[in-house]
């Protein structure tokens, strides 16, 4: 039974000079206990479709049916059954008190789910437990780390145990650390507890380790969906990097003419970028090629294609140079939408690209992930 | 009833966060207390019958009934109208938003805060009454009563406007001086450092269309022991319809889908 069902969800925002469709129109289906990503670079309306799922924002078209309500018929309905951690950072933060006390905000978030002093405080402990946030529920929220204050909002989210959660860039503006923790918290939502997990990231790793499917959302439309590995493989083939020792020029036109080998790009930093279509077989050919004609290689490094390739294809660009279109979103009046973080969510993201093949490490999850931190 | 336990949530928490830091609703009192320990005394010099239209004795508690209905009403307006800032950072810290997205009233996002600054205005205008009596001021306990009556609509209309006006802007920078081009003439034209009769016909004229004019005169004529008559039910009319109007005007505000 899907928790989500979405036709034809669009978006505009009117300002005075023009009109912007930050969301065209957008289908989705999601099964209960699916963990669901929500990818697109800055601006390219995942927080617009986040907030009209959750009733933030209303739709100018389309229809959905959240967690069994009715989007447009009964947002009460949806908002008692719903959990939101909005995003932490751009425009608004993440929705805890600086002057509040770590229980306070717990127990609060309780009663405006209208839940009894006893069941506030039973809630407010196991999400302590859960969360990791134990020893700190006498501590004012201001004096947290940033990994602690994402985790209480996270449990903020959580206190009605609703069965579907929607989290706003749960892990922006984190370190390598606490990223991979938060992962591991959002892994055992589901397992512990079969809660639907609808999030949204602009980090493709984040994207390929934590979830079962993926929307690719770009310019308001879903360009892509699957399973990463589905995606992945609409990326034909796999990528070869080699180095070889001297002779490169001629190395790169031995294999450009050999029938396994797709396409060749020399790279700036002197290795040699080979698409072919079945990594593993066309190994020994390249090595065999290269052999007869007595060229030496000093490294070979064979990878399956990354969500970033997935998100290149798909979109003709890299989800790491999304500086302009976002700039472009922000200035046209989408501002309103949360979405254009703008600038600094930008620089953010480029901040964190290197920590990112750190987290990649430590997560040591698919062999995908550990070559897409290699890679970079 | 949820409502009513939505309101009190709301209000609860927001009461919680105010006795924080009661230190701020001493600080903002120190403001009208000035007022009356440095303005106060000047009034006292006035000849007989300038403050009450004619009609009054001149001297010390006769300043003071004039001079306090019109610091209470001067509190009010620096008091609850800066209420905003706070929902301004309330909004960037996404507590409104987190607010939003649970099945809590819109509603009541509002009203527990308006309802948090009613109290602290009657707290402030009890202490500023209490100084006002060290000073010197003699009134009949009904016009302090009736007159807190007054406060607590005040207090409702201006905080409920200036967060509807706080979130709609959502920029301290556009709403510090919108609230300055408001306050200061409203403070001008509602005779609350001298009376408006002392004022040439246009200048009266222009005075009527601030609402406080009323209000305060109708304090004022509590104070001096008039209850019945048209002036206290003008300033009742005023001050109930001003409530409304801004209780409406917030509403709408909060309960717009994207605030």
């Amino acid at each position: 039974m899907s928790i989500i069902e979405a036709q034809g969800l669009a978006r505009t925002f009117k300002s005075r000079k023009r009109t912007v469709e930050a969301v065209r129109g957008v289908d989705l289906r999601v099964s209960g206990g699916e963990i669901v990503g929500f990818l697109g670079p800055n601006g390219a309306g995942k927080t617009t479709t986040l907030r009209m799922l959750t009733t933030l924002l209303e739709p100018t078209a389309g229809t959905a049916t959240v967690a069994g309500a009715d989007l447009l018929r009964d947002p009460v309905g949806v908002r008692r059954r719903i959990g939101y951690v909005p995003q932490a950072i751009g425009q608004t933060m993440g929705g805890t008190d600086p002057g509040a006390l770590v229980e306070e905000e717990l127990h609060e978030q309780a009663a405006l789910y209208r839940l009894g002093k006893a069941d506030a405080r039973r809630r407010a402990d196991q999400l302590i437990a859960q969360l990791d946030l134990g020893g700190l529920d006498r501590r004012l929220v201001k004096t947290l780390s940033g990994g602690q204050r994402r985790r209480l909002e996270i449990a903020l989210g959580l206190v009605h145990e609703p069965s579907l959660v929607f989290l706003d860039e749960p892990t922006t503006g984190l370190d390598p650390q606490s990223r991979s923790n938060l992962w591991d918290h959002i892994r055992r939502l589901r397992s512990g507890m079969g809660t639907t997990v609808f999030l949204t990231t602009h980090y493709l790793e984040e994207a390929d380790a934590l979830c079962d499917r993926v929307f690719i959302i770009d310019h308001g439309v879903i360009v892509a969906e699957g399973t990463p590995d589905e995606l992945k493989r609409r990326v034909s083939g796999d990528v070869v990097i080699l180095q070889v020792n001297g002779a490169r020029q001629r190395a790169r036109e031995l294999l450009a003419a050999h029938d396994i080998v797709q396409d060749v790009t020399a790279t700036d930093d002197g290795t040699l970028r080979l698409n072919v279509a079945h990594g593993a077989e066309a190994l020994p050919v390249l090595l065999r090629v290269l052999d007869d004609a007595g060229v030496t290689m000093a490294s070979i490094n064979l990878s399956r294609p990354t969500l970033d390739d997935v998100f290149l294809t798909m979109t003709g660009r890299s989800l790491r140079d999304d500086s302009a279109s976002a700039r472009q979103d922000g200035s046209a009046g989408a501002g309103a939408a949360g979405d254009a973080g703008g600038s600094s969510g930008t620089a953010n993201a480029a901040a964190n690209a290197a920590a990112d093949a750190d987290a990649d490490a430590a997560d040591a999850g698919s062999a995908d992930s550990a070559t897409a931190g290699t890679r970079r | 009833m949820t409502f009513v336990h939505d309101t009190l949530t709301v209000f609860n928490r927001q009461l919680r966060l105010s006795l924080r830091n009661p230190a701020w609703v001493v600080i903002a009192l120190m403001q009208p207390i000035l007022y009356l320990a440095l303005f106060g005394p000047l009034l006292t010099k006035l000849p007989a019958g300038t403050l009450d239209g004619g009609a009054g004795t001149g001297g010390t508690a006769d300043a003071y009934r004039f001079f306090v209905p019109g610091l209470l009403i001067q509190l009010g307006l620096f008091g609850s109208t800066f209420v905003g800032f706070a929902i301004i950072s309330d909004w960037r810290g996404g507590v409104i938003e987190r607010y939003r997205v649970t099945p809590v009233s819109r509603l009541s996002i509002m009203l527990g805060r308006v309802l948090r600054d009613v109290i602290v205005l009657v707290v402030q205008a009890v202490i500023l009454v209490l100084a006002g009596v060290a000073f010197g001021l003699r009134a009949p306990v009904t016009a302090v009563l009736l007159s807190l009556g007054f406060i607590v609509l005040v207090a409702v209309g201006l905080a409920s406007v200036s967060y509807a006006t706080a979130l709609t802007l959502k920029s301290e920078d556009a709403f510090a001086p919108m609230l300055n081009s408001v306050i200061v003439p409203l403070v001008l034209l509602s005779g609350i450092m001298l009376p408006m009769t002392l004022a040439p016909g246009w200048l009266q004229g222009v005075a009527r269309i601030s609402p406080f004019r009323y209000i305060i005169d109708a304090m004022r004529e509590a104070f001096a022991g008039h209850y019945a008559n048209t002036i206290m039910l003008e300033g009742v009319a005023v001050a109930f319809g001003l409530a409304l109007v801004c209780l409406w005007l917030g509403s709408r505000v909060f309960i717009k889908e994207n605030a």
